[in-house]
Parts: structure tokens; sequence; C-alpha cells
């Protein structure tokens, strides 16, 4: 790797660099818009998993189907702080809903989000729960009450009949939810990939590749966050969920991992007039977290273990533990992903002539801690909603339909 | 009156009000059509087309070979529009083709203060100055990315920032493919140039026009045949930057070489 550098230094001083003036200052997207896919990646990928069960009626994921849509849900509040946040105005962050300039792919982020909070996430969240929030709603007592009364929207029928209903709205919502999912996070991919002033990010693959990635790392996200949780509660982990999210993981991986190493070959092949700066970024500046970090930790190793724990024997501890590295390790992979894409299309300049570089503040607005913070968020939503609405019980069979 | 005449009188009201206002549209929509057939106009684009040619279209032509990289132009462009320290509306790049085939580009502080005499006049095969700015596309990347439509083309072909309305989102700086665009620290808003439409608007040139000693930038409205632009890439070979990215970028150049970027 040391060599790999010391190689791409010394090509650099052949290289007459220059980058255009407006562009020494300042990169114009920080880490808070890496942020940003990351987040809404997991949601899309959390929320697709918890379909698999309710769609394709995958029982052996039942444990998680419940965590998996309140993942998604925590995460999906948060998705749009990082840009917000971002923004120079952010008080005039409404007018992409007020006054959406309809040519721009970021202005349909609102209704994207929108749409799949309100129309999907939530209302699927709300099906699912409503008889347990109607009972919890009669059961509890002070401000909690309150809480669940408010959750039933006055609907408090939890007649056989009306439960029946609330089964098959929430199927419905789900088979709504997967192409809503895919969009959302396809969007996003587009946002990058429509760029055309920047080879680093134009490419048709960038939408398919962000959703293939975002389904990789919201299934390890509550492989993950399943493995810990029961974990913390002292409950036996079931096995048979983890191998078979692990199976799900190790599939959608290698879905991610062929396009990604197509959308290399490609450019690589291809040695468009942007071939000599994006070569000199990626065996530079972004050497180790692309190739070392994004590909092969967070996406060979883990799918070789996954794939060797299909024929192996291992015991049940060793197999969660396995489970367990493989899915931090793909989520990190996917997380280094987000970062080689925003801040690795912004480290040359437009004039394909040189490089820049990144300052990653510790403190300030864009800095690590209050990234850090972003990160923190959704767990502390999901902490309160796994208080407010208990996943747990779903692990029982759930009354065939 | 009955109840049932009532009624009848009603339902015959408002048939005979929609009949009327049926008539009344087609009518409408016929003598439109008519009017517009007889003026040689009958699509939407062409009566858009119509509404803007009356309208001058502002552009710029650019003599490489006249410009000597002297800075006026970036500083009165700086003094001009308040640009802040360490970003550019316009910025002049120099490039030295030197004889072993490498080519050195620079643009230090934008060229505000000129170039330094630096390379060895022995080494150097040619070398040449190029002004730079916002191209005011008219199919611009920026404006197409903006969510709220703060940065928008006016009717006169300029492209602008609306300030007050740009949510700061920095999207249309990434879509620009020529780093015309910038962050203003101040505004918190990007930036850009304006072709000082401040000036223009009231007959005067912009002031990187005004002030180059060699009359290397020339501006004017390129819908009148007669302007100094129009005359300008009238009779010479011109060239945009970028090309393949079909930008329709209004600058354009004289004598640009394959080196420029």
């Amino acid at each position: 790797m040391l060599n790999q550098l010391l190689t791409s230094q010394s090509w650099l001083a052949q290289v007459q660099s220059y980058i255009f003036p407006n562009e020494v200052k300042e990169l114009q997207w920080s880490v808070l818009i890496v942020l940003y896919p990351y987040l809404t990646g997991l949601v899309a990928g959390a929320f697709i998993l918890a379909s698999l069960v309710r769609v394709f009626d995958a029982k052996a994921l039942r444990p998680t189907y419940r965590l998996a849509l309140l993942i998604a849900l925590a995460f999906l509040i948060c998705a749009p702080l990082p840009l917000v946040a971002h923004l120079g105005h952010p008080e005039r962050a409404l007018e992409i809903m007020m006054t959406p300039h309809l040519t721009s792919a970021m202005a349909i982020f609102g209704f994207v989000y929108l749409w799949y909070l309100m129309a999907v996430l939530l209302l699927e969240v709300w099906f699912d729960y409503r008889k347990e929030i109607v009972e919890l709603a009669n059961s509890s007592k002070g401000p909690l009450k309150l809480i669940y009364t408010c959750l039933t929207l006055g609907i408090k029928d939890i007649s056989e009949k009306a439960v029946a209903f609330d089964e098959r709205a929430g199927r419905f919502i789900t088979i709504i939810g997967i192409p809503s999912a895919a969009l959302l996070h396809g969007y996003v991919g587009f946002i990058f990939g429509s760029v055309k002033g920047n080879p680093w990010w134009s490419s048709v693959l960038m939408p398919v590749i962000f959703l293939l990635s975002a389904i990789v790392s919201g299934i390890s996200m509550v492989l993950v966050l399943y493995i810990l949780i029961t974990t913390w509660r002292k409950q036996k982990i079931d096995v048979t969920c983890v191998s078979a999210i692990g199976r799900y993981l190790m599939f959608a991986l290698i879905f991610d991992l062929t396009l990604e190493m197509l959308d290399i070959v490609h450019r690589t092949y291809e040695a468009g007039e942007w071939f000599e700066i994006l070569r000199l970024l990626s065996s530079g500046y972004l050497f180790q977290t692309m190739f070392i970090g994004q590909l092969f930790m967070g996406a060979v190793v883990p799918l070789s273990a996954l794939a060797i724990m299909q024929a192996a024997k291992l015991s049940d501890r060793a197999k969660i533990w396995a489970h367990f590295v493989c899915g931090s390790l793909v989520l990190i992979g996917v997380f280094l992903m987000r970062w080689n894409v925003v801040i690795g299309g912004q480290l040359f300049s437009k004039s394909l002539k040189g490089l820049t570089t990144y300052r990653l503040e510790l403190i300030g607005p864009e800095g690590v801690l209050a990234a850090g913070a972003v990160m923190l968020l959704p767990f502390a939503i999901l902490w309160v909603l796994v208080k407010l609405l208990p996943p747990w019980h779903e692990a029982e069979p759930r009354p065939s339909h | 009156m009955s109840e049932e005449e009532s009624n009848i009188t009603r339902n015959e009201f408002l048939k005979n009000v929609g009949k009327s206002t049926l008539l009344i549209a087609a009518g409408a929509t016929g003598y439109s059509l008519w009017n517009n057939a007889a003026k040689g106009l009958t699509t939407k684009k062409e009566l858009l087309e119509r509404k803007r040619t009356g309208r001058p279209k502002f552009s710029m032509a650019i003599d490489i070979e006249k410009c000597i990289g002297c800075g006026l132009c970036v500083e009165a462009c700086s003094k001009e529009n308040n640009v802040p320290a360490g970003h550019y509306r316009t910025w002049i790049e120099r490039y030295v083709v030197k004889k072993d085939g490498t080519v050195l580009i620079d643009s230090p502080d934008g060229g505000i203060n000129g170039f330094p005499n630096n390379i060895l006049d022995e080494d150097i095969d040619r070398a040449f100055f190029v002004p730079k700015l916002c191209n005011h596309c008219e199919h611009s990347p920026c404006t197409q990315v903006c969510p709220v439509g703060a940065t928008f083309m006016n009717d006169d072909g300029v492209v602008l920032v609306d300030y007050d309305y740009c949510i700061g989102c920095r999207y249309c700086i990434q879509a620009c493919p020529y780093g015309s665009r910038f962050w203003n620290p101040g505004l918190k808003t990007a930036d850009k140039c304006t072709l000082c439409y401040h000036r223009i608007t009231k007959g005067k040139l912009p002031a990187c026009v005004e002030v180059c000693p060699t009359n290397a930038r020339i501006f004017g409205d390129a819908n009148d045949p007669e302007s100094p632009v129009s005359k300008f890439t009238r009779e010479n070979q011109m060239m945009t930057l970028k090309p393949h990215l079909q930008t329709g970028a209004k600058i354009s150049y004289k004598g640009l070489s394959q080196e420029v970027i």
C-alpha cells in the first residue's frame, strides 16, 4: 500500500497540476453530505428486509421484522438533518417543497421523503402495531396513556375483522413500499449520477449502485442491532434468523460488488479524458478508503466469510459473532463508499488537471462532532421507539393469514 | 312558480351557461390559432421566442491573442462587485507550452496581480492567456439543478442568482463544469458573474470589458447583427469551452487552443 502511495506521489510530480481558483478554498459538500446518503440507504435497506417477511413470507426473518421497521423509521426521521444543517440558509429549507424547481433532482427530495415517511413507513408501523397500541392505551396510565391514546388516532376497534383489515392493509402498503424504498435511494444516487460536469459521479450505474449498497447496509444494520439488542436484553439470539439474514446479505453483496466492479472496469476500459485524474485520485488519496476499506474489508472479506459460513459447521456462538463482524464490516464499507463518492468526487478539479484535499474539522457545524451527533441521533430515536412500541413479541409465530 | 318548474329552469339555465362557455372557449381558441397562424406563429415555443427576440441577448467574445494577462479585468470585477477575497467572478489562466510538450497552467490569485516571469524563455514553445468567467449557458447545468429556482436565466440570456432566495445547498456549484461558481461566505449563498447586470441594463459595459487595455473582451447584444460582439463572432472562427458538454455557452473564444480546459 505504501509502495502504491509512493508510486502515485511520484506520478503526481509529472503532472502539471492546476485547479480552478474558485476550487482552492474549500470543498462544497462536507462529511454531513456523506451522512445523508448513508442514513437514507439504511432506511431503504432495513425496509426491504422487513418487506421480505410481509410480502415474500420469509418466516426465518420474523424476529427482526418489527425491529427492521423501527430502524427504518428512526433513520428516516433523521435523514434530512444533515442536509438542512449543511444549508447556508436553513431557514429557507422549506422553499424546496413550497416552490420546487422541477428540473432539479434535489427538488424532488421533499416529495420522495414525505411519500416514504407518511404514506409508507408511518402507515405500515401504525397498521402493524394498531392492536397493541389500543391495548396499551387501555392498560397504561398517566402520560403514557395519553401518548398511546393519541397514537390510536381515535380508532379503538380491535375486533377480529378490524385486525384482519390491518393485516391486509399492512401487506398492501409493504407492496407499495418496496418500489418506494427503491425510488428513495435510487433517487439519491441520481442526485450524484446526473451531474454531467463531474466524471466521478456522472454514471447511469450510480442510482443502481446506491440502491444495492443501501440494501446491503440496511440488512447489516438490522443484523448488527438485532444481535446487540438481544444480547443486551439477555435473550436467546435466533441463530436461524441470523443465518437467514446472513444469506440475504451475501446475495445482496454479490450484486453490489459486481456492479461496483463493473463501474470500475467500465471506466478503466473506456478511459475518457478524465481517466488520468481519476486514476491518480483512486490510486492516491482514495486508495485506502476505496480499495482497502470499501471494496476489500467492506465487501470481499464479509462476502467470503458469509460464503464460507454457508458450508462450514460452526457453533451457534461462533456463527452469531461471525455474522456480527461481517455486518459491522459492511456498515463501515458502505459508509466509506458514501465517503468515496461524495468527498472523492470533489477532490479533483473540474479542470481535470489537479487534486485538492479535504480538511475534516473536529469542532464546528460541519465537523466530526456534529456528524457524530447526527449519526447517534437515530439510535436515540430508536431507543424511544423500542420503548414505546416493543418489537419483541413478534418473535412469537404470527397468526396465519 | 312550482318547484318542478323552478328545477327545469335551473337545469336549462346551467346547460345554457355550459354551452355558452364552450362556444366562447372554442371561439377564443380558434381566433387565437387563426391570429397566430396569420402571423406565422403556431407553437408555444415560437411564441416564447418571439417574446424574447424583442430583448437583447447579452454575450461576450474573447480574443485570446489580444489578452496580455495584466489582471486589470479581475481587479475591476472584484471592486465593482465586492467579490470576497479568494473568490473570482472572472479570472485569467496562463498556458505555457514548453518545448518538451508539457503544459504549465497557472492562475495565481486569479491573475489579479498579473503573472510572475518564472519560466525560462528558451524552454517556452508558446504561451497565452485565457480570461474565464461564467459562460451564461443557454442550457446551464446550474439552473437545471437549483432546487428552488433561485438561479435562473433572464429573458436577456444572463444567468443570475437571487441571493434572497438561494437556500445555499451548493448543488449549482457542483454542477457547473467550468468552476465559475463559488460560495459567498458573507451572503451564505452561491455567487457568480452577472456580466455586471447592474451596468449593462443601463447601457454600460461590464467592468472587465471597460478596463481591458487591449480590447480582448468584446461585449454586446447577440440579437443585434450590428453589435460589436455579433460582428466579431461573425468575422472570426469562434469556439466555446468544453463544447462536448452541450451547455450552449454564450462566452466564445477566438484562437482557443486545444490545451485550454
